[in-house]
């Protein structure tokens, strides 16, 4: 499908804005201002991207523990992102969340979630809602090859074709669950996995976004259209560990450094464009202008922002004893 | 009021949410049953003890949802669904197939408000039978309400009688927060009054089934009526009892328990849970804490033991707390012996 020169600036900018959010994160993490657990999701922009540039406000979505793309790609507030990963009280969640349990239920983003394997059930209860809603909207779950393999993944796939559910599984393979490598821990092939259970497969090349997007927009339309659930597969990598400090021993020395030079999706992306014409440097350096000033200024608002007092602890609970 | 059994009067709860309210669904294992049958009968089972039949008939297969057995996708179905506005009651057949889907319960359902700051509702009703005394052996058995108390989130509720099982069914479809609903299958066929029309029992308020004066007594779910007869029993001696069924474990109404306490002094927590981390060492705990000044006798508590469910007759009739070990410690309590 042809892209609008208006949908490929979107598409462009959203891109570089989990990059630039990612990238920052990195660095800010070093400082130690940063609590608990960040997982990155740099490298992997072209799949949330894509999917999200194909959903509007009444479809929903669920992501992962390495969830800050999808939120943004989603339409989550990057500032609020910001506060809730510092643990701020004006962040999105309170600075209750932080990282790993981003949520925006005002913009269809039900949660990223620290179980693998969790959030592919919840999102087939979302696809109820859809289905009873009879909106043509629709559910989609963010997993990484890891959950693939959790039995709580095969429930949702059969739960979601016997009540032929409105219900989109992103099947993102970025080459590790973690610290081992997808080809040891999936024991068979997952598109055909994901076939056996009756679910069509859109495959993509995880480093491109159009690719992505066109088989992200087939799969989509299958389920808005009534036809049930469909899943997209796409591999990528991911630019940093699978948490940050992790020191990556399981990666061969310069692999991270190829797939920068040689396939990063926003490089990709930049080429692919300026050589069919459909936009111009100009403008895409002025957006990576706007996002390094947005971002900066989210991390300087972010640390300036007051924790939640003491007593928020009791907040949004039915009963403390 | 109508004599009505436990079954029939949750029944008559769900009926009613579902006319009043259609973003309420049902979900489960056959909940209406006969999908995929030769019969071509859809309303074939209405659940395993039949609390949900009827529904699909009056409903439609949209709200009313048979599902594989999927525990994990069960309870995650309903999580999700809440989150995304409909107002799904769930069910487990057993209380012991908490174990297959414990993730969504305990790390999704519980946490989705607290940890999302305050912005996401979660009013799903998670239905399921517990239990001994259907000689249904280790991993159909268990009351599980001790574990599920112990999880900040979630609300617990244990009923009784037919009327508090309406009463507090139709509120837990009306409240925004998860809630585990234990219905204890040695009392589905138990009758009692009923009101008619919509009747709400609010949580976190006990009821007082008896008034005494020597002994306070604290039981749940199938062990009120044992305790009814074990308290009716030494009346005739002379030996009175305050009976309290708190109904829900949390929110827990620890006032009443506490008030009591102040004017017996003395008390007896009955549970049909293995003692460790139960809802009777709890409750003898709360007493030892804010009532310690009440008390003048050690707290007695009774409960299963710390074993598995057995399955033989005679082996679940000694796993059981009984009427009879109920009666000895209220005297052990009151006399000291």
């Amino acid at each position: 499908m042809q892209l609008s020169p208006a949908q490929i600036l979107k598409a462009y900018r959203q891109m570089r804005l989990i990059r630039d959010f990612e990238e920052r994160l990195h660095v800010e993490n070093r400082t130690g201002e940063i609590a608990g657990f960040t997982h990155l999701y740099a490298g992997q922009e072209a799949i949330a991207v894509g999917v999200c540039e194909n959903l509007d406000d009444r479809d929903y979505i669920i992501s992962t523990h390495r969830g800050h793309g999808h939120c943004l790609a989603k339409g989550c507030d990057p500032k609020g992102m910001m506060h809730e990963i510092y643990g701020r009280a004006d962040g999105l969640c309170k600075g209750r969340g932080g990282s790993m349990h981003i949520a925006d239920l005002d913009k269809g983003m039900l949660g990223a979630n620290g179980i693998v394997g969790a959030g592919q059930p919840i999102a087939v209860g979302a696809a109820v809602a859809c289905k009873l809603r009879k909106d043509g909207s629709v559910s989609v779950s963010f997993g990484g090859d890891g959950a693939t393999n959790q039995g709580t993944v095969f429930e949702a796939m059969n739960m979601a074709v016997v009540l032929k559910l409105p219900k989109v599984f992103i099947i993102e393979n970025n080459g590790y669950s973690e610290h081992t490598g997808a080809s040891y821990g999936i024991g068979s092939d997952v598109v055909r996995r994901t076939e056996g259970f009756g679910i069509p497969v859109f495959q993509a090349d995880g480093f491109d976004f159009f690719s992505v997007h066109e088989a992200a927009r087939q799969a989509i339309e299958h389920a808005r259209s009534g036809k049930g659930p469909s899943a997209v597969y796409a591999v990528a990598t991911r630019y940093f560990g699978h948490f940050e400090g992790d020191p990556q021993n399981y990666r061969a020395k310069g692999e991270v450094e190829r797939f920068r030079a040689e396939k990063d999706c926003l490089m990709g992306f930049r080429n692919k464009v300026l050589e069919a014409a459909l936009l111009d440097a100009a403008e895409l350096d002025r957006i990576d202008a706007e996002i390094a000033g947005l971002i900066d200024a989210s991390v300087q608002s972010a640390r300036a922002a007051a924790p939640p007092p003491a007593s928020a602890v009791y907040d949004d609970v039915y009963i403390s004893y | 009021m109508t004599v009505k059994t436990m079954r029939e009067a949750l029944n008559d709860a769900l009926h009613a949410e579902m006319a009043r309210d259609p973003r309420v669904i049902v979900l489960g294992e056959d909940v209406s049953g006969g999908a995929g049958g030769t019969s071509g009968t859809r309303d074939a089972a209405g659940g395993i003890f039949g609390v949900t039949k009827g529904l699909i008939t009056a409903f439609g297969e949209d709200r009313v949802i048979d599902t594989p057995i999927s525990e994990s996708a069960i309870v995650g179905l309903a999580n999700g669904a809440a989150l995304a506005g409909l107002r799904p009651v769930a069910e487990l057949m057993f209380a012991d197939f908490v174990g297959v889907s414990m993730d969504q319960i305990m790390n999704q359902m519980a946490k989705f408000r607290y940890m999302f700051g305050g912005k996401a509702k979660t009013p799903v009703v998670l239905r399921m039978s517990m239990g001994a005394g259907m000689n249904a052996a280790a991993q159909h058995s268990q009351t599980i309400y001790p574990m599920l108390t112990a999880i900040p989130g979630l609300k617990v509720v244990v009923p009784s009688t037919p009327a508090d099982a309406k009463g507090l069914l139709a509120t837990a479809i009306r409240d925004d927060d998860p809630i585990i609903f234990l219905e204890h299958k040695a009392l589905y066929s138990r009758k009692g009054e009923v009101p008619d029309g919509e009747h709400l029992v609010r949580f976190g308020e006990a009821a007082l089934v008896r008034e005494g004066e020597h002994c306070t007594v604290v039981a749940l779910a199938r062990m009120v009526g044992f305790a009814e007869r074990a308290i009716d029993k030494l009346a005739a001696e002379g030996i009175t009892c305050d009976l309290i069924d708190p109904r829900t474990t949390s929110p827990l109404d620890e006032d009443t328990i506490l008030e009591s306490l102040s004017n017996t002094g003395r008390l007896v927590v009955v549970d049909e849970s293995p003692p460790r981390c139960s809802i009777a060492s709890d409750i003898a705990a709360l007493a030892a804490n804010r009532g310690f000044k009440s008390l003048k006798a050690p707290v007695e508590i009774v409960t299963a033991p710390h074993t598995p469910v057995p399955f033989a007759r005679e082996l679940e009739r000694v796993y059981v707390p009984g009427p009879d070990r109920i009666e000895a410690a209220i005297r052990k309590a009151v006399k000291g012996a």
